[in-house]
C-alpha cells in the first residue's frame, strides 16, 4: 500500500507537469502562431479600439439596427462575462409570459405571417452572434424606415451576409448581426456622401 | 427533418465508422507496449515518467492490485484538485482575483472531475481562476479518462486471457493512454478548434466599445486546450458557463460537427480495440452496430421532438415553429440534437444548448440515454465495460431460456460473474432513484429548483442520473451549489464511478481465471443480427423496467400537460 501511494503521488506530479504545463503551452504557442486573430477572440477593431468580437452578440436596441436574439446572459443580457440561457422549460409560466411580450413587440413590425422562431427565443449562451436569414429579413421593414433607406437595398445587404451550411449540410444558414450592422452603417454613410457628391 | 439533416447524419456516421477501426487498432498497438511512430518523440517521456515514479511497466498485476492502484491514484488526484480549488486565491494565474471556493463546492468539483463526470455547480468564468481550470480541472480531464480506458483494457484482457491471475499493469496502461492517445489527439483537435475561433490566450478579457456606444466586457481564456480534452475524454466540463453553446467554445457549425465526432471517437474505437484483444472482429462490428442503431434512433427522435416545437411557442409565433429556446442559430435543431445525443449517449455531458429548455420528449431521449448507463458508445472506457455487462447478461438470459450453460467468448458465465454484473447494474439504479426520491420529498432538494411543476421533478431526476452515471450535463435551472446538494451529488458520483468500475473488474477477474473453451456448435454465437437483437432487447427491458415509473412522473406527464396547454 505504501509503495502504491508513493507511486501515485510521484506519477501525479509528472503527469500534471505534462498535461497542465506542456500541453496548454504547446497549444497556445502553435495556435497563436497559426491563428493569432482567432486565438485572441476574433475581435473587430476600428480606429484602434475593439468594437466587439464577431463571435459575441452585443445589445442592439435602436430602431435603426438589426437586433440580436434575446439574451439571458448576466443580469441584463449580453454579458460576455457571464454566459447563460434562460433555462426555462416548455411548461414554464415565466417563459409563456416572455414569449407573449416578445411576440407582441414583433407583431408591431409585421401583423401577418408566422414570426421567425429565433427572434422569439433566447439563445443558449445568451451571446449567439447570429440570427436566421428569415429573422434578418423580418427586421428590414423597421430598419429601412428608421434609416430612410429603400427596403430593396437592405434586402440585398442581408442576402450578401447570409452564411451557408458547410458542404451544403453541416449547420444552418445564418447572418452575423454585428457584421451586418457595421455594413449597414457603412451603407448609410456612403448614401449620405453619395447624395452630397451629386449636388 | 429535412434532406440536409439526413445528409449530415450519414456523413457523421460514415466518418465515425471509417475512423474507428484504425484508431482502435492503433490503441491496441499502444496498449500492447509495441512501438509506433509516436515513440520516437514520446518514448523518452514515457521512460522518464516510469523512472521518476518507480514503475516497472512489465510487472503485471492481479485485478485486485490493478483496481487498488486505480483507486489510490484517483484519490491522489482528488486531493490535488480539491486543494487547488480551495486555495486558488493565493495561487498564481488568477487575473480576475477570485478567492478560494467553499469546501463543499471544492468536494463536489473534485469528485466530479476525478470521476469523469464534470458536473459543474459553479459558473466557469465567474468562479474559477485560470490556474484552477488548467491544473485542477484539465489535469483530471486527462487522467480520469485515462483511468477509465485503462480499467476497460484490463477487463478486456481478463476476458481474452486463459487461466491467469494477472490483467496488466495499471501504471503503464495509464501513462500510455495519456501520452500516445489523449495527448496527440487533443493537440490536433485543439488547434483545429482555434482555427474555427475557440479562444486560447492567457488574457482575462477585453473591453469593447459597442456599435451603439455601450461597453461590453468579453471574457477570454485558454479555452481551446480544455475544450479538446473535455470532448475526447468524454469529460464535458466547460471553460465557460454556457459550455459548448458559448461561441468562444464552439464557434461554427463545422466545429460543432467535429466536437460531436471528438466525443464519440475514442469510445467507438475502443470497441475495435476489444475486437483485436479477443481476436474477433465480427463481434466488434456487432457491438458497434448495436450502438450505432440506438444512437441514430436517439438523434432522430430528439431532432423530431425539437423540430415539432412546443405549444406555447406555436401560440406566440402564430404557427408551428421549431423549439429554438436555449439553442444557437448556427447549430439549429439538428446540430443541437446530434450534440445533445452524443453528449448523453457518451458520458461527456457537454451541452451546446440548454437541455432544460428542450421539449419534454427531446429531454426524455437525453434522460433515457443516461439512464441506460451510457453504453451507447459511452464514456471513454466506461462505455465499453458497461456494454460488456449487458452482453454478459444477454448470454446469461439466453442461456437460461434454451437451458444451456452460458458462455461468453469461450468463458463460462457462472454465479460469480452474474452477481458482480448485477451489483454494477444496481448501484446506479439505487443511487438515481433513491436520491431523486429523497430530494423531491425534502425542502433542501426542492429549494434550488427554477422550474415549477413536473419540469421541476425532471430537473431533480436529470441531476441525479447525470451524477450517478457520471455524465455531468444538467437541466441547468437547478441551482445545486448548496452544501447538501454538493455533498450528496458528489458522493453519488464517486459511488457510481468506482462502484461500477470495481464490480466489473471483479467480474472480469473471475473470468480471467477460467479456461477458454474451444468454439463448438454448442457455444453461443456473439456475432450477427440475432445476438445484436437479443442484446438490444435486454438493454431496453432492463432500462425501461428500472426507470419507467420515474420517467412517467417527469417528461411523460409533462408532455401531456404541455399538450393540454398547462403552465406552472
Amino acid at each position: 500500500m505504501g509503495i502504491l501511494v508513493c507511486q501515485a503521488v510521484r506519477l501525479t506530479i509528472v503527469l500534471a507537469v505534462i498535461v497542465c504545463g506542456a500541453y496548454p503551452l504547446i497549444t497556445t504557442g502553435i495556435g497563436n502562431i497559426l491563428f493569432a486573430r482567432q486565438a485572441a477572440g476574433s475581435l473587430i477593431v476600428r480606429n484602434g479600439k475593439a468594437v466587439g468580437s464577431e463571435l459575441i452578440a452585443q445589445r442592439f436596441a435602436g430602431q435603426g439596427y438589426f437586433h440580436s436574439r434575446l439574451s439571458a446572459a448576466g443580469g441584463s443580457g449580453y454579458d460576455a462575462g457571464a454566459s447563460d440561457g434562460s433555462n426555462l422549460g416548455p411548461t414554464s409560466a415565466v417563459l409563456a409570459a416572455r414569449l407573449a411580450r416578445t411576440a407582441g413587440a414583433l407583431r408591431k413590425e409585421h401583423a401577418e405571417g408566422i414570426l421567425p422562431p429565433d427572434m422569439l427565443t433566447a439563445s443558449g449562451s445568451g451571446l449567439d452572434p447570429h440570427i436566421s436569414p428569415e429573422g434578418a429579413l423580418f427586421q428590414v421593414k423597421r430598419v429601412a424606415a428608421a434609416r430612410a433607406l429603400p427596403e430593396f437595398r437592405l434586402n440585398a445587404l442581408v442576402h450578401a451576409f447570409v452564411e451557408q451550411p458547410v458542404m451544403g449540410c453541416i449547420g444552418e444558414p445564418r447572418v452575423n448581426v454585428l457584421k451586418l450592422n457595421m455594413a449597414l452603417d457603412a451603407l448609410a454613410e456612403s448614401e449620405k456622401s453619395g447624395h452630397g457628391g451629386r449636388r | 427533418m429535412i434532406m440536409r439533416d439526413i445528409l449530415e447524419c450519414i456523413l457523421f456516421m460514415g466518418i465515425l465508422a471509417a475512423a474507428s477501426p484504425f484508431l482502435g487498432r492503433f490503441i491496441h498497438t499502444v496498449m500492447e507496449g509495441d512501438k509506433t511512430p509516436l515513440h520516437r518523440v514520446l518514448g523518452p517521456v514515457e521512460q522518464f515518467a516510469y523512472r521518476i515514479s518507480g514503475i516497472h511497466p512489465d510487472r503485471e498485476q492481479s485485478w485486485r492490485r490493478y483496481a487498488l492502484s486505480a483507486l489510490v491514484f484517483s484519490a491522489a488526484g482528488f486531493i490535488l484538485t480539491m486543494a487547488v480549488l480551495m486555495f486558488q486565491g493565493v495561487l498564481p494565474l488568477n487575473p480576475q482575483g477570485f478567492s478560494g471556493t467553499s469546501w463543499h463546492l471544492a468536494f463536489n468539483a473534485a469528485a466530479s472531475f476525478a470521476t469523469n463526470t464534470n458536473w459543474q455547480s459553479y459558473a466557469g468564468e465567474t468562479a474559477l481562476s485560470h490556474f484552477s481550470q488548467m491544473v485542477g480541472l484539465t489535469y483530471q480531464n486527462f487522467v480520469s479518462a485515462a483511468v477509465g480506458i485503462a480499467a476497460c483494457m484490463a477487463i478486456c484482457r481478463a476476458i481474452a486471457r486463459n487461466q491467469t491471475q494477472v490483467v496488466g499493469n495499471f501504471w503503464a496502461d495509464l501513462v500510455r493512454v495519456i501520452l500516445y492517445i489523449l495527448l496527440p489527439l487533443s493537440i490536433l483537435f485543439a488547434i483545429f478548434f482555434i482555427s474555427q475561433g475557440v479562444v486560447q490566450t492567457f488574457l482575462a478579457g477585453v473591453d469593447a466599445a459597442t456599435l451603439e456606444g455601450g461597453r461590453q466586457y468579453i471574457a477570454l481564456g485558454p479555452a481551446a486546450s480544455q475544450t479538446a480534452i473535455k470532448l475526447l475524454g468524454t469529460n464535458g466540463g466547460g471553460f465557460f458557463n454556457a459550455n459548448a453553446a458559448h461561441p468562444f467554445e464552439n464557434p461554427t457549425a463545422l466545429s460543432n460537427f467535429f466536437q460531436c465526432l471528438a466525443m464519440l471517437l475514442i469510445p467507438s474505437s475502443l470497441v475495435f480495440t476489444f475486437g483485436e484483444i479477443v481476436k474477433n472482429r465480427r463481434h466488434a462490428w456487432t457491438i458497434w452496430c448495436i450502438m450505432a442503431a440506438v444512437f441514430i434512433f436517439g438523434v432522430l427522435a430528439a431532432a423530431l421532438a425539437e423540430q415539432g416545437g412546443t405549444v406555447m411557442l406555436a401560440e406566440a409565433a402564430g404557427g408551428s415553429v421549431p423549439n429554438l429556446e436555449g439553442k444557437e442559430a448556427r447549430f439549429g435543431v439538428f446540430g443541437t440534437a446530434l450534440f445533445a445525443t452524443a453528449a448523453t449517449a457518451t458520458s461527456c455531458g457537454a451541452v451546446n444548448a440548454m437541455h432544460a429548455s428542450f421539449t419534454p420528449l427531446g429531454g426524455l431521449v437525453l434522460l433515457f440515454n443516461m439512464l441506460l448507463g451510457e453504453i451507447i458508445f459511452g464514456g471513454a472506457g466506461s462505455g465499453l465495460y458497461g456494454m460488456i455487462l449487458f452482453m454478459v447478461l444477454t448470454v446469461f438470459i439466453a442461456g437460461l431460456m434454451v437451458g444451456r450453460t452460458p458462455d461468453y467468448l469461450g468463458k463460462r458465465i457462472q454465479a460469480r460473474e452474474v452477481t458482480w454484473c448485477m451489483v454494477a447494474l444496481l448501484i446506479p439504479a439505487m443511487l438515481i432513484l433513491g436520491l431523486s426520491a429523497v430530494a423531491a420529498a425534502t425542502e433542501w432538494g426542492r429549494a434550488g429548483l427554477l422550474n415549477a411543476g413536473t419540469h421541476g421533478f425532471s430537473e431533480i431526476l436529470y441531476a441525479c442520473a447525470s451524477c450517478a452515471q457520471n455524465n455531468g450535463s444538467a437541466f441547468a435551472g437547478l441551482k445545486a451549489d448548496t452544501p447538501v446538494w454538493n455533498v450528496s451529488l458528489g458522493a453519488a458520483m464517486l459511488m457510481g464511478r468506482f462502484g461500477v468500475m470495481c464490480s466489473m473488474m471483479a467480474a472480469a477477474g473471475s473470468m480471467a481465471a477460467r479456461s477458454i473453451r474451444p468454439k463448438s456448435e454448442y457455444s453461443f454465437p456473439v456475432e450477427g443480427a440475432t445476438f445484436g437483437a437479443l442484446t438490444l432487447a435486454v438493454i431496453f427491458v432492463v432500462g425501461a423496467l428500472t426507470y419507467l415509473p420515474a420517467l412517467s412522473l417527469g417528461p411523460v406527464v409533462e408532455c401531456f400537460q404541455m399538450t393540454a396547454g398547462r403552465v406552472f
